[in-house]
């Protein structure tokens, strides 16, 4: 049975990496494609006429877009190992609950850290730290916040760690001073082959988002 | 015995998000106590309850709280196996409707609340892309459905239908309010529409969606509001 599997991404993209610990986590073998967001190429502007966005998986030349949405179904299709979500319907909701308030908040808040300057960017550094502060509380005791082992909220969440760098190099802030649970969890979770394999060399990232910064900010 | 099961859903009655938990409920035949929130005084239920969003609707069973309309309706899909299905079993078809309810929930519906708030060239704007999202979503509806829709009824009602009724459903109230049309059934939605008049004639619907007037009422106060402090 072809079981042909193709990423559609962008190496610096939180979204897109998800999909990769995804992948890893479920040892599934797949080509990885890398697009130019500044010139798409015509396989993603087919397979996402939509959004035209990546990340896109595409199975079997079907594809499905939204990083969350991809990798439940991963999780769906390939259920025979490393389950992502819980099983029982209620932590299955907290568990999505907690994805989403990742997608809803994380990425605005910290996207005002690198890409603003003055009363703008100290309000998006204060909002930053009150979302990881909200996700610490949350985390609580747990090893990781699926609890003994890794999941869907700890797979959606520590993806922008790799961005964390850059976020206190631009935003100079010190996250682990502020947040030192959260810096603690994603060492953690970083112990783990599919996320130190799949997270990108945080200086090389810093560079990105440096390189991308001038195109909002005239230092 | 008299615990188990106990379902109360918090809202608030004009909430096009609270309406989709209270249309899944009543499709799969669940008992539950509604309780009205005021939103401009917050019970300290709803406060224990969402304490990170504080919003309706929240849907609590047996003691434990779910929140985000979309979560609870997977929940209640996982939870309660009688009645309509509401997502596929097949992963690939399921992942469809995914998309597609989080495209109409972030990218229709959320542009028609600022169509409502909005007004002159701002509206026009939000007006516009309305039109361009209806376009894609008339695209989506027949990607899922190569074949074609099949006939509507109270066992097969899904994800998206339920969708389509909480964000489309007051349609003519909404039209009275802003003077215009959002839906055009001929050039651009003839798929959604027809599927949403389908809808509106379920028994079900026909219960849960509150009189044209309240909702006129509630709109014409939430626009009110709107554009008085966009002015300030």
């Amino acid at each position: 049975m072809a079981n042909e599997v193709v990423l559609l991404d962008f190496w610096p993209s939180m979204f897109g990496m998800r999909v990769r610990i995804a992948l890893a986590e479920k040892g599934i073998k797949y080509e990885y494609k890398e697009e130019d967001l500044k010139n798409k190429s015509p396989l993603l502007l087919e397979m996402n006429p939509i959004n035209k966005k990546i990340p896109v998986l595409i199975h079997n030349g079907k594809p499905v877009c939204e990083s969350l949405i991809i990798v439940q179904y991963i999780d769906e299709v390939w259920n025979d190992k490393s389950p992502l979500l819980p099983s029982e319907p209620y932590q299955r909701a907290q568990a999505r609950f907690w994805a989403d308030f990742v997608d809803k908040k994380v990425y605005g808040a910290s996207r005002k850290v690198w890409s603003t300057t003055g009363e703008e960017e100290e309000a998006g550094k204060k909002e930053f730290f009150e979302i990881l502060k909200t996700l610490e509380v949350e985390l609580g005791d747990k090893p990781y916040f699926g609890g003994e082992t890794f999941g869907y909220v700890d797979l959606s969440f520590i993806t922008f760690y790799s961005w964390f760098h850059a976020y206190e190099v631009l935003g100079n802030i010190n996250i682990e001073a502020e947040c030192p649970k959260i810096i603690a969890w994603a060492k953690r979770c970083l112990q783990k082959e599919s996320v130190a394999k799949t997270l990108p060399d945080q200086k090389k990232v810093y560079e990105f988002v440096a390189q991308m910064r001038k195109r909002f900010v005239s230092e | 015995m008299a615990e188990e099961n106990k379902v109360s859903l918090h809202g608030f009655f004009a909430s096009p998000y609270v309406r989709r938990v209270d249309l899944a409920l009543k499709f799969k035949g669940i008992p539950y106590e509604y309780v009205e929130e005021d939103l401009k005084n917050k019970s300290s239920l709803l406060l224990k309850y969402n304490p990170v969003h504080k919003k309706v609707p929240v849907l609590v069973h047996n003691g434990k709280p779910i929140v985000e309309s979309l979560v609870i309706l997977e929940y209640i899909d996982e939870t309660w196996k009688n009645g309509p299905r509401f997502l596929p079993e097949d992963p690939y078809k399921r992942a469809q409707i995914r998309f597609w309810a989080s495209f109409v929930h972030q990218q229709v519906f959320e542009n028609m609340v600022l169509i409502l708030k909005t007004d002159g060239e701002a509206q026009e704007k939000t007006v516009k892309e309305v039109s361009e999202k209806l376009s894609l979503l008339e695209e989506g509806i027949k990607s899922i459905f190569p074949e074609g829709i099949p006939i509507i009824n109270q066992e097969n009602v899904g994800l998206l239908d339920i969708l389509i009724v909480s964000t489309f459903g007051s349609y003519k109230a909404q039209e009275e309010v802003l003077g215009l049309k959002l839906i055009d059934p001929e050039k651009t939605s003839p798929l959604l529409f027809s599927r949403l008049k389908a809808l509106l004639e379920l028994h079900v619907v026909k219960g849960a969606l509150p009189p044209h007037e309240k909702v006129v009422g509630a709109l014409k106060f939430m626009r009110q509001n709107a554009l008085n402090s966009a002015s300030v």
